[in-house]
């Protein structure tokens, strides 16, 4: 039997190049999903269970709740201190409410946080005196807590600038052999600073426990998210520093601590630092002394009022049949005695001395500022006799 | 009694730092196995390994930023910044976060850290690598701003920092780390917040230091041909800064000429002059004379001489001191109207 060429090389097919096996990709397991991690939906309804973000056990959720009431109602009341002129100034977090307490809950409390200027209301979910947490806005002091004490770096407002200090804390303490972990609040905006890239960077290459916690509410004061980047989302920056990464729906709170849980659980395990975006809104100006409607319509703020984080863990909750009525009559009434202590203590005009200005520039005073001291103290004391 | 060059205490200073405490850190650009562009960590990790001495990444606000949360969490960072004008991205770190936090906290956290900077020119180096930046750490409440000029300084001053509640930013005269002088390690010399006769002298006093201390005492040495017996005093700590000393000094001589490297306009010459002045007007036969870099950026190395204080600009200032108690002619014109 004669073969054509033809069919020779039918009948024996040339062989193919066996295929180099994919190199594994080693960004792999570092992106985060293409859509923000969601647990609940919007009107309140559980979605599929996922095994990779576990549902938090219904007690926590429960506190969760109990501490976004009591937070949304010191939030309101430290925006009406400062129109009554207590507060020098106020920036708000209403409607951030599941990050602002999703990043207390996720922690320990011998744990670090690194907060801005934003997160008055997460310290004082985290226990901190709201008196003690307003000292810098009233104007008395910069801080007005230990920090060492109250494992809380004070708020932090040049920005970024704190994500390098966790980096730092973090590295230190598991150096000397803690298991703390460092959670970082910070904006959106911030993360154009460059001591966001370092800190981050910092963190990933001494595989410091960090977790580093964006709230991205979508405005830097007037400059929209598109000014700020052009990632496809900002959890996507963790990929360039070789740190995992998750985007989350920041006004989904069961959503917001399951996965604070897991990038906690992730840095103390000693696999370095995780980056976590929320997406969320915050509902008021900037600060008070901000005006909104230069850059953002209503309809937008409207749009964001139906995604309130608060009604969406109340509806759940009630639908878990853990929270009623009188439950929910209970914590309210909760909020509103926190409230009013916190207004009939703000309502005091608070003393401050001139002297002690000179006491924490160094550990001794100098020369010079003794004799600062010394020429301040006379001017007080010709001052109170004059007016003797 | 040993030859030793002010290279060599500095690494010893931070050896036996870190031999004596060992939540003392040592960190910052190539300061790991190629010990230093200048060799000050020389060693040092191989002795001690590299968690106590190690690179970090290439970021210097990221290198003192994450000094303040070591420090917060009970450590001593000792960093390195590998030249004056590149320690500029740390200094929103360093005005911000490390001279206030005592302060801002009411002394509830404090950050004791060492950042070193060798500084100031005279080696012929190109731009961005000769910047005298002391004056930007002085003028901030709550660092505490060291410069040694001699090699016995250089190690005391380091330990002292090294061991200070508060931060130090020290300040290393790039120009003297190699000189060598006679020295018997390990040695402690006068505390912080003390400045130094280094030469008496009854006619006038030069204040210097850092980079210009040398200079001032070359130029005291040149004066005696000229008949006149100066006083140089080195200044070794800006802040804190020793009035008394300086003071007591001037009073006795009469007059005054502060020598520093950095240009003149709002420079620690400045401040200088102006509180000799006001502690010793009475005292004083002339005015406080000021010699300076000229107040231009930093020149490039074939002209940098022009720039650099010279003993012949000190001698000319010192020339100037009204010995005839005759005011110089150009403070009388100056400034009025033709
Ligand atoms: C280094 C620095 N630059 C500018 C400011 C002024 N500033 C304060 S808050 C802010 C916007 C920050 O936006 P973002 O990081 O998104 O946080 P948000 O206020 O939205 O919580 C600006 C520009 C600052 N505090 N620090
Ligand atoms: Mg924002």
């Amino acid at each position: 039997m004669t073969t054509t060429p033809q069919a020779a090389r039918r009948a024996s097919p040339r062989k193919r190049r066996p295929a180099t096996p994919a190199a594994p990709d080693p960004a792999a397991g570092l992106l985060p999903e293409t859509t923000p991690v969601r647990l609940l939906d919007p009107d309140g309804t559980l979605l599929p269970a996922r095994a990779d973000y576990p549902e938090p056990p219904v007690e926590a959720l429960r506190e969760m709740y109990r501490r976004m009431v009591v937070g949304r109602r010191f939030d309101a009341q430290a925006t009406a201190l400062t129109k009554q002129g207590r507060l020098a100034v106020y920036p708000s977090s209403r409607g951030q409410e599941a990050c602002q307490i999703g990043g207390v809950l996720a922690l320990r409390d011998d744990d670090w946080v690194f907060p801005t200027y934003r997160e008055s209301m997460a310290l004082t979910a985290r226990g901190i005196d709201p008196v003690e947490v307003l000292t810098l806005l009233r104007g008395d002091w910069h801080c007005g807590y230990d920090p060492a004490q109250r494992r809380t770096a004070p708020q932090c407002t040049p920005l970024a600038t704190q994500c390098v200090h966790a980096a730092g804390l973090a590295y230190g303490e598991s150096y000397q052999g803690r298991d703390t972990v460092a959670l970082v609040y910070i904006g959106d905006g911030a993360t154009s600073e460059g001591d966001f890239h370092e800190g981050v960077n910092f963190a990933a290459v001494f595989k410091a426990p960090v977790v580093y916690f964006v709230q991205n509410n979508r405005y830097a004061i007037s400059v929209p998210l598109s000014r700020q980047t052009a990632a496809p989302s900002l959890a996507y920056k963790g990929v360039g520093y070789g740190v995992p990464s998750e985007q989350v729906d920041g006004n989904d709170p069961v959503a917001v601590l399951a996965v604070l849980t897991r990038a906690v659980a992730h840095a103390r395990a000693g696999k370095g630092p995780f980056l976590v975006e929320a997406h969320t809104y915050r509902m008021e100006p900037h600060t008070n002394a901000d005006d909104a409607t230069r850059y953002r319509d209503t309809d937008e703020v409207e749009a964001w009022r139906d995604r309130d984080p608060l009604a969406r863990l109340e509806t759940y909750l009630r639908g878990r049949g853990v929270l009623d009525d009188a439950a929910v009559a209970e914590i309210a009434e909760q909020a509103e005695t926190y409230a009013a202590d916190l207004r009939e203590r703000m309502n005091t005009q608070p003393t401050v001395d001139p002297l002690s200005l000179f006491d924490h520039v160094y550990a001794e005073p100098t020369t010079q500022l003794v004799e600062q001291r010394e020429q301040v103290r006379a001017e007080l004391a010709a001052a109170a006799e004059e007016d003797a | 009694m040993a030859t030793m060059t002010m290279a060599k205490a500095l690494n010893a200073a931070l050896a036996d730092a870190m031999l004596d405490d060992e939540r003392v850190l040592v960190f910052g650009e190539d300061v790991g196995q190629l010990g230093g562009v200048f060799r000050i960590t020389d060693g040092l990790q191989a002795r001690f390994g590299d968690k106590r001495c190690f690179d970090t990444p290439l970021a210097e606000a990221g290198i003192v930023g994450f000094a303040v949360g070591l420090a917060m969490s009970g450590l001593r960072p000792v960093v390195e910044m590998q030249f004056d004008a590149f320690a500029y991205p740390a200094f929103e770190q360093i005005a911000s976060h490390v001279a206030k936090l005592r302060n801002r906290t009411r002394g509830a956290l404090s950050v004791p850290m060492v950042i070193r900077v060798p500084y100031a020119g005279g080696i012929g180096g190109v731009e961005h690598h000769c910047d005298s930046s002391e004056a930007y750490y002085a003028h901030t409440p709550g660092l505490k701003v060291v410069t040694p000029a001699t090699v016995d300084d250089a190690y005391s001053l380091l330990r002292e920092a090294i061991d200070d509640p508060d931060p130090v930013v020290f300040m290393e005269p790039k120009k003297l780390y190699f000189a060598g002088a006679e020295t018997a390690l390990p040695t402690r010399t006068e505390p912080f917040g003390r400045a130094v006769v280094r030469r008496a002298g009854r006619d006038a006093t030069l204040v210097a230091y850092g980079p210009a201390v040398p200079v001032a005492l070359e130029a005291a040495e040149a004066a005696r041909d000229e008949g006149w017996d100066l006083e140089v005093v080195d200044v070794r700590t800006i802040v804190p800064f020793d009035d008394a000393t300086i003071a007591a000094s001037v009073r006795r001589t009469g007059r005054c000429v502060v020598v520093q490297e950095a240009q003149g306009f709002a420079g620690v010459g400045a401040e200088i002059a102006a509180r000799v002045q006001e502690r010793c007007f009475h005292a004083l036969h002339a005015p406080v004379l000021r010699v300076s870099g000229l107040d231009i950026p930093y020149p490039a190395p074939m002209l940098e001489h022009t720039h650099l204080p010279s003993v012949d600009r000190v001698l000319d200032a010192v020339a100037r001191l009204q010995w005839d108690d005759q005011p110089d002619r150009r403070w009388l014109t100056e400034g009025s109207a033709a």
